[in-house]
C-alpha cells in the first residue's frame, strides 16, 4: 500500500464523490424545498446519459451531443414535474413513492425499446483524452480530472446561486420553512417547477458525464438514485453543503474501502479468510457509515431544518 | 352493515375462495402460484403492522424475509430436516436481527428511518453473498423440502395449507395487536408520539416491539418460500423487494385490515398477468401505478371505502 | 374369418399409428433466458441463435413440428422457478433450453429434474450439476463454466507469465472463475481483486493493478462492467502494456460499446466468430444477415442446443413425450457443432477444445474476436470424477 497508491485512490474517491454529489444536489433541492420524494430522479440522470451518448452520436462530438442534452432533460424535468409531481405535492410520502417508483419502471422500459437492452458507449471527447503523471507512477486520466473539475465548478455555482441570488435566497427560505414562504406571497407553484426541473437538469448533467467512463445502460440510474439517497441522508436533507460533503466523504470510503480493506484485513487474518470478508465488508462499507450517522444524529450532518 | 361487518366479510371472503382453490381442479401451477403470493401476503401483512399503523416506512423487510429462508435453507443443507426447527429457527433469527438493528432504526423518524432499514438491509444482503459455504451469490438448491414428524409430508398441497394457515395467523395477530391497547398506542406513536409519552409508554420500545414482530412474521414467511422453491438465495434480499413490498402495502391501501392482503395478491398477479401479456409489461405495470396514485386516495382499499359512501 | 380378423388388426394399426402420429407431431420447447436489466444483451443472443437455427430447418426439430416459449427469468431465481413451472405444467414442453446465469440455473434444475423433463443449458454450467448434483435429464451445450477461465490459467502458464492480478466480481461466479484460473497457473498472483458485482468505476482497481506492475491482468467481467473495464484499462494507459486475459469479459455483447478500446486484448472460448471452419462462417454469415448483429459465443451455444435437440429427438424416434426414450437419446445423440470437435461426457457437459481469442477490428468496421491459439484439446472439466451416472 504505497503513497502514491493512495494518493491515486484519493483522487478516485474525489471524482466518485463529485459525481454522486451532482446526483444528490438536485435530490435533495427537491426534498429540502417541496419536501418531496422523488425516486425518479435516477432515471433523470439516466435520461441525461442516453440523450447525450444518442445526440453525441447524431452530431459527432461529445459536446455537441452535451450542450443539446441539458436543455432536453431541463424540458423533460418540466414535464414530468406538471404531470406527475405537482399533484402530488400535498400528498403523503407514500403516495410519492409509489408514483414515482411508476415513473422509474416506465422510463427504464422505454429507454430498453427505444435504444435495445445493449449498452451503449460513447468515446472519449479527444480535447480530453489521454493521462497526465501527476507524479512517479500515478497516471491519472484527463477525462477523470474534467469530472473532478465539472464537479467542483457545479457545487460553485450551486454556492453562489443559492448564497447570492433571490432564487437562492427563496430556495434556503423554503427548505428550512416551506409554509412560510408561501405565507409571504411568493409564487410557490413557480419556484417548485423551477427547483425540480434544475434537480433534473444537474442529474442529467451527471449523467451526461459519466457516459465516457461507464456503460449507458437501462437500469443505470437505480444504482445511483439509492447512494444519492445516502448522500442526502447523511448530509441532512435539503442542505446542499451537507450533500457537498457527505458526497465526498460517501464517495471517498466506498473507494477507499474498496481498495484497502481486504489488504488491511491481511494484516490480522489470513489471506483467503481476508479475501473473503475483505470485499463484502467493503461493500457494506457505506451504509455502515450511514447506519453510524444516523443512529447518534438522525437529521444527519448538516440539518438544515431547525425543527429536523 | 358497519364497516368493521363489512371488513371481515371481505377477508372471510378472500379466506374462503383461497381455502376452496385446490378443491376447483385447477393446474398445479395456479396453486404453486398461488402459495408464492401467500407467503409473499404474510410479508406484506407484517409490514403494514409498522408501516400502516406505525408510520415506520421500512425498506429493509426482504432482509427478515431471507434470513428466515436462509435459517431453514441452511438447516435443511445440514441434514436437520424437521419443518417445525426451520420454522423456529428462520423465525428467531429474523426477529433477533430486527431487534439488534431495530433498537437503533426506531430512535430515527421519516427518511432517516427507511434510509437506516435499508443500511440494515443491505449488510445482511451482503453478507448472504459472501457465504460461499451455502451457495454464495448463487444460491443454494435445497434438494430436498422439510419434513414433518420424521415424514416427508410436505407434498404441493399440504405446503399449501401451511401457507394458508400462516398467511391466516398472520392476519389475524396483525389485527388482534393492533385492537390491542398496545396497538393503539403504536397507532398514537404515529401521531403524537408525545401523548403516547404522557400515557406511560414508551415511544421506542413499542416501535421496537412492533418492529420485531413484523420481522419475526417475515422471517416465517421466508421458511415458507424456501421450502416452496426449494431454493434460497441472495435475491430474496435485495432492497428491490424490499420496495416491492412497500409498493404491495401501499397500492392496497397501508394500515387497513385487508389492503396489503389485497396489494400483494394485486401486485404479483398483474406482474405475471402483464408479462404473459407483453415483454415490456413494466411499462404498463408502471403507468397503472402512477394512475393508481393520482387518481385513487388510500389504495385499493380506500377505493372500496369511498364508493360504499 | 382370418381376412376379417386381419383387416382388423390392420385398421386397428392404421388408426394407432395416425393417432400417434397426430399426438406426436409437435415438439415444445421452453427458452428461459435473461432479457431483463443490463445482461438482457446475453439473452437476446441465445434466443437468436436458437431460432436461427429453427428457421434454417423449417420450424422442425428432429421433423417434428416445433413450438418455442420463450420466457424472462428477469435474472430472479425465484422468478425463474415460478416460470419455469408454469413452463412444465401449464405448457407441458418437452425440454427447457437456454438459461443464462448459473444462479437461475440452480434454481430452476430442481422442479425441471423433479418433472424429468429435459434440460439443454445453452450457457450456465454450474459446477455442482457437473459433479455430485448431475443428473440424466441435464445436458449443456456450451461448457462447464470452469473451463474458459481455465483456459486462460493454461495459457498464463504457457507463455511463462510469472505474476498475475486477478480481478473478478464478489459473487460465486467470480469466485469460480479465480478457482478456475488458479487450477493450471502455477505462478505467483500478486493479488486477488473482489469488486462489487455490477461495479461501473475501476479507477480504484486499475490504480492498484498499475501499482503491482504484473506481467498480465486476469479478469473475469461479464457484460456493463467489462465494457466499462476495457475503457478505463485503455484510458488508463495500461492497454499494449499489461497482456490482457479474461472470459466473458470481451465479447460480441461488449463490443459494440467497448469498440476500439478492446482490439488486441484476449479471451478464454470454445468458438469465436473469426473461426475459419467452414460450418461456422456460415452460421455467422446467416446469423448477420437475419439479426444484423455479430453473434457471440452465447448464440453459437444457443444453435448448437438446437441442433443437439434435433439430432436427440431424432434418435428417439420422434418421441419427445417419452422420457426414458428422450433421455436415452440425449446420451447418444451425435450432431456436427459449429465449433468443432464436440463429445457430450458422462455427466452431460462437452468435452470439447478451447481456444486464447483475440479482439479485431473486422474490413466493414464492426468488432469480433478470433481464435489465435488452441489451449486445450478435447478438454472435460474436472468435476465429472464426482459424477455418479454412467
Amino acid at each position: 500500500m504505497s503513497l502514491t497508491l493512495l494518493a491515486v485512490q484519493t483522487l478516485n474517491g474525489l471524482q466518485f464523490g463529485l459525481m454522486l454529489f451532482l446526483v444528490a444536489a438536485g435530490l435533495t433541492l427537491v426534498f429540502g424545498v417541496m419536501d418531496f420524494i422523488n425516486l425518479a430522479h435516477g432515471v433523470q440522470y439516466m435520461l441525461g446519459a442516453y440523450l447525450t451518448a444518442v445526440l453525441a452520436r447524431v452530431t459527432g462530438g461529445f459536446f455537441s451531443g452535451l450542450a443539446l442534452a441539458l436543455p432536453l432533460t431541463l424540458l423533460l424535468g418540466l414535464v414530468l414535474e406538471r404531470l406527475v409531481f405537482r399533484p402530488l405535492y400535498a400528498r403523503g410520502h407514500l403516495d410519492q413513492v409509489l408514483a414515482t417508483f411508476g415513473v422509474i419502471l416506465i422510463l427504464n422500459e422505454a429507454v430498453k425499446l427505444a435504444f435495445g437492452a445493449a449498452p451503449i458507449s460513447v468515446p472519449v471527447p479527444d480535447l480530453l483524452s489521454g493521462s497526465v503523471l501527476l507524479m512517479d507512477g500515478l497516471l491519472v486520466p484527463v477525462y477523470r480530472l474534467a469530472i473532478i473539475g465539472a464537479g467542483l465548478g457545479t457545487a460553485l455555482l450551486l454556492w453562489l446561486v443559492i448564497d447570492g441570488t433571490r432564487f437562492g435566497m427563496l430556495v434556503r427560505a423554503g427548505a428550512t420553512n416551506a409554509p412560510m414562504v408561501s405565507v409571504l406571497g411568493i409564487d410557490v407553484r413557480r419556484l417548485f417547477t423551477a427547483v425540480t426541473a434544475f434537480g433534473a437538469m444537474l442529474a442529467g448533467f451527471a449523467g451526461a458525464m459519466v457516459t465516457p467512463i461507464l456503460s449507458v445502460e437501462p437500469g443505470m440510474g437505480d444504482g445511483v438514485l439509492i447512494l444519492a439517497f445516502v448522500v442526502i441522508v447523511v448530509g441532512g436533507v435539503g442542505s446542499i453543503r451537507g450533500a457537498f460533503l457527505a458526497a465526498l466523504i460517501v464517495g471517498l470510503v466506498d473507494t477507499l474501502g474498496r481498495s484497502f480493506a481486504t489488504d488491511l484485513l491481511k494484516l490480522v487474518v489470513s489471506a483467503p479468510t481476508a479475501n473473503r470478508v475483505g470485499p463484502a465488508l467493503a461493500s457494506m462499507a457505506i451504509y455502515v457509515l450511514m447506519a453510524g450517522v444516523l443512529a447518534f444524529r438522525p437529521a444527519g450532518l448538516f440539518p438544515s431544518r431547525s425543527a429536523g | 352493515m358497519s364497516r368493521t361487518t363489512r371488513d371481515l366479510l371481505i377477508l372471510a371472503g378472500i379466506f374462503a375462495l383461497l381455502a376452496a382453490l385446490p378443491f376447483l381442479g385447477l393446474p398445479g401451477w395456479v396453486l404453486t402460484y398461488t402459495a408464492r403470493i401467500m407467503a409473499f401476503a404474510i410479508c406484506a401483512v407484517a409490514l403494514d403492522l409498522v408501516l400502516g399503523y406505525g408510520g415506520l416506512v421500512s425498506l429493509g423487510h426482504a432482509a427478515f424475509l431471507g434470513i428466515g429462508s436462509y435459517a431453514a435453507g441452511i438447516l435443511l443443507a445440514e441434514n436437520v430436516d424437521d419443518f417445525f426447527v426451520g420454522l423456529g429457527a428462520g423465525m428467531a433469527a429474523a426477529g433477533l436481527y430486527a431487534l439488534v438493528t431495530g433498537a437503533v432504526a426506531v430512535r430515527t423518524k421519516g427518511v432517516a428511518f427507511i434510509m437506516i432499514t435499508l443500511a440494515f438491509g443491505q449488510m445482511a444482503y451482503f453478507v448472504a453473498n459472501a457465504l460461499s459455504e451455502y451457495g454464495g451469490s448463487d444460491g443454494l438448491t435445497l434438494w430436498s423440502r422439510a419434513s414433518i414428524g420424521g415424514r416427508a409430508a410436505l407434498k404441493d398441497r399440504t405446503l399449501y395449507f401451511v401457507i394458508l394457515a400462516g398467511l391466516l395467523l398472520s392476519v389475524a395477530i396483525v389485527r388482534l395487536v393492533t385492537a390491542s391497547p398496545f396497538g393503539a398506542a403504536l397507532r398514537a406513536a404515529r401521531n403524537n408520539p408525545e401523548r403516547v409519552t404522557a400515557l406511560g409508554y414508551d415511544v421506542d420500545r413499542v416501535r421496537l416491539a412492533a418492529y420485531v414482530l413484523s420481522a419475526v412474521l417475515c422471517g416465517g414467511a421466508g421458511v415458507l418460500i424456501a421450502n416452496l422453491t426449494s431454493f434460497v438465495s441472495p435475491a430474496l434480499m435485495a432492497w428491490q423487494r424490499s420496495g416491492e413490498f412497500i409498493v404491495m402495502v401501499i397500492l392496497g391501501g397501508a394500515g387497513t385490515p385487508w389492503g396489503a392482503l389485497a396489494g400483494a395478491f394485486a401486485v404479483l398477479a398483474l406482474e405475471e398477468g402483464l408479462s404473459l401479456a407483453t415483454q415490456h409489461w413494466k411499462i404498463v405495470f408502471g403507468a397503472l401505478l402512477v394512475l393508481a396514485v393520482l387518481f385513487t386516495r388510500g389504495g385499493i382499499a380506500g377505493l372500496l371505502d369511498r364508493s360504499a359512501k | 374369418m382370418k381376412r376379417f380378423t386381419l383387416a382388423l388388426a390392420a385398421t386397428a394399426a392404421l388408426a394407432l399409428s395416425v393417432g400417434a402420429a397426430a399426438a406426436q407431431e409437435k415438439l415444445k420447447i421452453g427458452m428461459m433466458v435473461t432479457l431483463s436489466g443490463p445482461s438482457a444483451v446475453l439473452g437476446q443472443h441465445q434466443r437468436d441463435g436458437f431460432n436461427l437455427a429453427l428457421k434454417q430447418k423449417g420450424g422442425k426439430l428432429g421433423g417434428l413440428e416445433t413450438e418455442v416459449v420463450v420466457v424472462d427469468d428477469e435474472l430472479k431465481p425465484d422468478v425463474a422457478v415460478q416460470k419455469v413451472q408454469g413452463l412444465i405444467e401449464r405448457d407441458k414442453v418437452d425440454i427447457v433450453t437456454g438459461v443464462t446465469f448459473s444462479n437461475v440455473m440452480m434454481a430452476i434444475a430442481k422442479p425441471v429434474f423433479d418433472s424429468k423433463t429435459l434440460l439443454v443449458s445453452s450457457n450456465a454450467g454450474p459446477s455442482p450439476l457437473a459433479g455430485k448434483a448431475c443428473s440424466p435429464f441435464f445436458y449443456a451445450a456450451s461448457y462447464q463454466n470452469d473451463q474458459n477461465h481455465e483456459t486462460m490459467g493454461k495459457y498464463a502458464q504457457d507463455k511463462g507469465f510469472k505474476k498475475v492480478v486477478l480481478m473478478v466480481p464478489n459473487y460465486q461466479a467470480g469466485k469460480d472463475s479465480a478457482a478456475g484460473f488458479k487450477r493450471h497457473f502455477k505462478g505467483e498472483i500478486a493479488d486477488e481483486i473482489y469488486t462489487q458485482l455490477g461495479q461501473l468505476d475501476f479507477s480504484a482497481e486499475l490504480a492498484k493493478i498499475a501499482a503491482a506492475k504484473p506481467d498480465a491482468v486476469f479478469a473475469f467481467m461479464p457484460g456493463g462492467m467489462g465494457v466499462n473495464l476495457v475503457k478505463q484499462f485503455t484510458q488508463a494507459g495500461l492497454s499494449g502494456k499489461i497482456p490482457f486475459l479474461s472470459a466473458f469479459t470481451i465479447d460480441e455483447t461488449t463490443l459494440p460499446a467497448t469498440q476500439d478500446a478492446a482490439v488486441g486484448l484476449m479471451g478464454g472460448a470454445q468458438w469465436a466468430p473469426g473461426s475459419t471452419l467452414p460450418a461456422s462462417k456460415a452460421f455467422v454469415e446467416a446469423f448477420e444477415k437475419e439479426y444484423g448483429y455479430v453473434p457471440a459465443l452465447y448464440a453459437q451455444q444457443a444453435y448448437d442446443s438446437a441442433l443437439l435437440i434435433d439430432a436427440a429427438v431424432k434418435a428417439s424416434g420422434g418421441k419427445p413425450k417419452d422420457k426414458e426414450a428422450m433421455q436415452k437419446a440425449f446420451r447418444t445423440a451425435q450432431f456436427d457443432s459449429i465449433r468443432g470437435p464436440f463429445k457430450m461426457n458422462t455427466n452431460g457437459f462437452p468435452v470439447q477444445d478451447f481456444y486464447v481469442v483475440k479482439v479485431v477490428k473486422r474490413a466493414d468496421g464492426k468488432f469480433q474476436t478470433e481464435p489465435v491459439e488452441k489451449v486445450f484439446s478435447a478438454y472435460g472439466d474436472v468435476y465429472a470424477k464426482d459424477c455418479a451416472l454412467n
